[in-house]
């Protein structure tokens, strides 16, 4: 199993975000978290690349326990995952080329011809061609999120953490994303796990699809599996409606569990 | 009632002061270990010499300039008539080097660049790109906070010299074109109690300084929360807070070395 995310809770000050959520991604497969706003979807994910720690559960990627690994140990694995943030994060006072040579530094091993080169590739496969010397202000909304997919690729790792990579952008651009999701599985095998609440994006990019509410996983299933569902949280989201949304922005009581049936 | 509440209130006070010196006490230990981390913060440091200390020296000038000159002016004020005119150079030699020259500096270079790293470093954290970095397994720490940091402890005194020398200078120049007096007569007054310590005092004012207003200015950044607004807040409490500890040291080195 290449990331498993076992019985993890996390709570910031009185506010609970995850309550005992177990979750499991195969080699090689692309997940997609699903869940209202503030559900607590990107809090999970920065506790696979060590960001966050757990308060109590774990969470193991290429065997390894993450919350317990040594900082030097915990740098290391962080080369082998990638991250494309909400709002791609770029620094903002440096060019694409820039940024996209920041994790190839620090992996180390390239000479200044092949990391030119590897920009050029990873630009490329984003169809960023020649925006090496764009300052991020320069860029659209999707070409920053394209620009931030290109430098989390570029050091080409294992693994890839994507954070709401739809969210703000046109349906054409969230397409284009969403494409460019599944080449990066396509062309560089990578094992992904993908933060969305824009269920067509899930249904068009995902493997399996997991829905989490009131900090817990509800149900995980193939997008059919989901489309199909008969779990009363699941269709309310799926469908749109608004009966569940109070509830999601509600604080919760200790032992507000998920209502809905866990598969 | 009203005891309870207070008493919650102090004891909510406390804790807050506390929790936030732990908070304070961690980041300055962490730093001081991300030193070891050389070829992270050695790169960056002349870019950073230039940016907070190169950068800095003309409001540094300026500021010591024209103190020098108002020096010159009350000194010779008070003096007319009781003490021989020479102390101007002596009044405007010890309170720049002793006091004025890093104080001023100090404060003037915490509003520089204690908000600009404040608000650099929290702009960078709203926005998600401290977390970027350290995605890509960079240490933070050794990456903004060190570099900056080790910047400022090593251009801040030598920024005070420059402020020194240029505040005295100009108290010179308008001892002789306002003053009517000759520059031997200055420089006899700026030489009578002039001690080599005096300089070293300064300096180590300027290492002390250097260090509080970078440290200060990086922790609060580092800190940020909210958006913009939270950018605000950090900025402005790093302006206090460093211009609060300058006072504190300034009268603490006193107490300490000059007693």
């Amino acid at each position: 199993m290449s990331i498993e995310i076992r019985d993890v809770h996390k709570a910031f000050g009185p506010k609970k975000i995850l309550r005992g959520l177990s979750l499991a991604v195969e080699e090689g497969e692309t997940v997609s978290l699903v869940g209202f706003s503030g559900a607590g979807k990107s809090v999970t994910l920065k506790h696979i690349n060590g960001l966050l720690k757990p308060d109590r559960g774990t969470v193991f990627v290429d065997g390894l326990e993450v919350p317990r690994l040594p900082r030097d140990q915990l740098y290391g694995l962080r080369l082998n995952i990638g991250y494309v943030f909400q709002f791609a994060a770029l620094f903002d006072s440096m060019t694409v080329d820039e940024n996209i040579r920041m994790g190839l530094v620090k992996k180390g091993g390239l000479s200044e011809q092949e990391m030119a080169a590897r920009v050029g590739e990873s630009l490329a496969l984003v169809d960023l061609d020649g925006f090496e010397h764009r300052f991020p202000a320069e860029l659209s909304g999707g070409q920053r999120k394209r620009a931030g997919l290109a430098r989390a690729i570029a050091y080409r790792p294992k693994y890839l953490l994507y954070d709401e990579p739809t969210s703000g952008l046109d349906p054409v651009t969230t397409t284009v994303i969403d494409r460019l999701i599944m080449r990066m599985k396509q062309e560089l095998g990578v094992t992904s796990l993908v933060i969305t609440h824009d269920m067509k994006s899930a249904y068009s990019v995902s493997d399996r699809i997991a829905m989490l509410y009131e900090g817990r996983v509800v149900q995980v299933g193939t997008p059919e599996e989901i489309r199909a569902s008969d779990n009363d949280i699941v269709r309310a989201f799926v469908e749109g409606r608004a009966e569940l949304a109070h509830d999601a922005e509600t604080p919760l009581p200790d032992d507000g569990g998920p209502k809905g049936r866990i598969r | 009632m009203d005891l309870n509440r207070s008493l919650t209130s102090l004891g909510a006070a406390t804790l807050r002061m506390f929790g936030g010196l732990g908070t304070f006490s961690r980041f300055t230990g962490d730093s001081f270990r991300a030193i070891g981390n050389v070829r992270t913060w050695v790169p960056l440091l002349v870019g950073q010499m230039r940016r907070l200390g190169v950068d800095s020296l003309p409001i540094a000038l300026f500021l010591a300039m024209f103190t020098g000159i108002v020096l010159a002016l009350q000194a010779s004020y008070t003096f007319t008539g009781a003490i021989p005119l020479y102390f101007v150079g002596t009044l405007v030699e010890k309170t720049m080097v002793l006091e004025l020259g890093p104080v001023l500096t100090g404060l003037a270079l915490s509003g520089r660049i204690g908000a600009n790293i404040a608000a650099e470093l929290g702009t960078m954290r709203v926005s998600e790109q401290i977390d970027a970095l350290e995605t890509m397994a960079y240490d933070p720490i050794a990456y903004l906070v060190v570099p900056r940091v080790v910047a400022g402890f090593l251009m801040f005194p030598i920024i005070v010299i420059f402020a020194d020398v240029v505040a005295v200078l100009f108290g010179l120049i308008t001892s002789m074109a306002l003053l009517h007096m000759s520059p031997q007569t200055f420089i006899r007054g700026a030489r009578l109690f002039y001690r080599h310590f005096d300089l070293v005092y300064s300096i180590i004012k300027g290492f002390s300084f250097g260090l509080v207003i970078t440290l200060i200015g990086c922790y609060q950044g580092f800190n940020t929360r909210g958006g913009a607004e939270g950018v605000g807040i950090s900025t402005t409490r790093a302006v206090v807070v460093a211009g609060m500890l300058i006072l504190v040291l300034d009268a603490f080195w006193a107490a300490t070395i000059l007693k």
